[in-house]
């Protein structure tokens, strides 16, 4: 079988949601369950086995894929639900899994040796020998690069690995070496990877004051917004922090990852698939993204020398992007 | 399609006292999109104060949830207040807005227990567009489908 090439991967936080990745142009959705087995456990989010069915159902009978995120870390008393997630995606028909975790790795292997396995973002593996190394001992299909490393960087890794590589190209970004960071349990003693999410619906505060909005997690002020200023995630990374009596983003101004104009490079590279973030988003969010990703990804697949982005495809795109402004990320970077 | 109410309606929609309208608007829900909502998983709400704030009119609506449907409050206290525009709350209800959009260019606030009101926010997400209308009496049910077909024409999505 050939290598796949630009898939386009969209985010499903709801059935409405798959079904509008599905009707707009998605090759695949990714979607989780409703605990904190993924990276997006938020109230009243994700799939229950009757949505989870219904969304293979839907997505198969129009020939497209989904795949599963079981992304975070289990720990020792609660390993026993992760490795029931595993089983409930290979029942319930799901064409790969995506894991961070290498000892659920080895019980997918295991336990369903037919069912694919994605190396997830949150795994972190960033040079291709880790992401080998996952291959070798988990037969790892695909992996999920890090929004960290440069263009050139990434065609190294595809340069010497058998893995498929699937690079983000849209939405929210995360500075921490996916995987890695810790900065939430500092203020509300929850990780994103066994919380599962690095802005807890419960430790987050908003209150509009006379001096502007302001963000709390877990009582720590993470940021206050003018009115005519834009509000980014409640995460501590795009809060805006006193550092030697300097008041500003310190760590990361809240911003979207764009990498439309990058398509003909990530084509020529041999991407295999590109993600577009946003489990947490609502249903209009997903049509509207993947409708420009999906004319995009097609234009750059007629003609990889002709393409330019239009207009209209970015103005759509920054309507709907965190921050006020879009950035190409690590991926266009002169340093290394 | 524009919706922002005359200054001087908005002067006297402001003016009428709260139950009278959470009254009217939590009747009106029951009476159309409760019946394809009543299945959800209701449960975390009980006992639970909403307050939705309509900026534009100054209309602040007090209810909660029971198991027959929303039950007007009168005002006061809420766990968790949402506030945008007349026209913002009408494209989030007809599916052409994204909540986090609208949150990021400040035009939707959510204030009180966030947990409570992302998992508001997530469930009614989680209900497709059709079923809702499905719930709607015929004639209501296809002209509201007519507006949110137009405006998606109308590249206003
Ligand atoms: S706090 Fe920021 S850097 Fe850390 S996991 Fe969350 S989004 Fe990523």
């Amino acid at each position: 079988m050939p290598k796949p090439l630009l898939e386009l991967i969209c985010p499903a936080g709801s059935l409405p949601a798959l079904k509008a990745a599905v009707d707009h142009g998605a090759d695949s959705v990714y979607l989780g369950l409703k605990d904190n087995t993924n990276a997006r456990n938020f109230s009243g989010l994700n799939f229950d086995a009757k949505a989870l069915a219904e969304g293979v159902r839907y997505a198969h009978a129009k020939n497209r894929k989904v795949l599963m995120a079981l992304n975070t870390y289990p720990q020792p008393t609660t390993l026993k639900r992760w490795q029931q997630a595993v089983d409930t995606a290979a029942t319930a028909g799901l064409d790969a899994i995506i894991l961070a975790d290498p000892g659920l790795m080895a019980y997918a292997m295991k336990t369903h040796p037919h069912l694919r396995l994605h190396l997830s973002v949150q795994g972190s593996a960033t040079n291709y020998e880790a992401i080998n190394f996952y291959h070798e001992h988990f037969g790892i299909q695909r992996a999920v690069v890090p929004r960290v490393l440069s263009l050139p960087q990434v065609e190294n890794v595809v340069q010497h690995t058998p893995v498929e590589i699937e690079l983000f190209g849209f939405g929210g970004l995360c500075v921490m070496v996916e995987g890695r960071c810790l900065l939430s349990s500092y203020a509300c003693g929850d990780s994103p990877n066994t919380f599962g999410a690095c802005s807890p619906g419960h430790a987050v505060r908003w209150q509009q004051t006379p001096t502007g909005m302001e963000t709390r997690l877990n009582g720590v002020l993470i940021d206050r917004y003018a009115d005519h200023e834009k509000a980014g995630y409640p995460t501590l990374c795009k809060g805006r922090f006193e550092v030697q009596g300097e008041t500003y983003y310190a760590l990361e101004e809240p911003t979207s990852l764009n990498t439309l104009e990058m398509l003909p490079e990530m084509h020529r590279i041999g991407i295999a698939a590109i993600k577009i973030e946003g489990r947490q988003r609502s249903p209009a969010y997903v049509a509207q993204v993947t409708q420009v990703w999906r004319a995009a990804i097609d234009a750059v697949k007629r003609n990889p020398a002709t393409f330019k982005p239009q207009p209209a495809w970015l103005t759509q795109l920054d309507k709907v992007s965190e921050g006020s402004m879009h950035t190409l990320g690590a991926y266009y970077r002169p340093w290394k | 399609m524009k919706l922002t109410p005359p200054a001087a309606l908005a002067k006297l929609l402001a003016r009428l006292p709260a139950y009278p309208a959470s009254l009217a608007f939590a009747t009106a829900f029951n009476l159309t999109v409760w019946k394809s909502l009543q299945d959800l998983d209701w449960e975390a709400l009980q006992e639970r104060r909403f307050c939705v704030h309509v900026r534009d009119t100054g209309i602040k609506l007090w209810f909660s949830v029971a198991t027959s449907g929303l039950k007007a409050e009168k005002a006061g206290q809420a766990d968790v207040t949402f506030t945008a525009t007349l026209m913002d709350f009408t494209r989030l209800a007809l599916r052409l807005e994204d909540p986090d959009t609208l949150f990021f260019n400040r035009r939707l606030l959510i204030e009180g227990d966030t947990d409570l009101g992302l998992r508001v926010k997530n469930m009614l997400d989680g209900v497709e567009f059709e079923t809702l209308l499905a719930s709607f009496p015929g004639v209501l049910g296809r002209l509201v489908n007519r507006v949110r077909e137009r405006a998606l024409r109308e590249g206003m999505a």
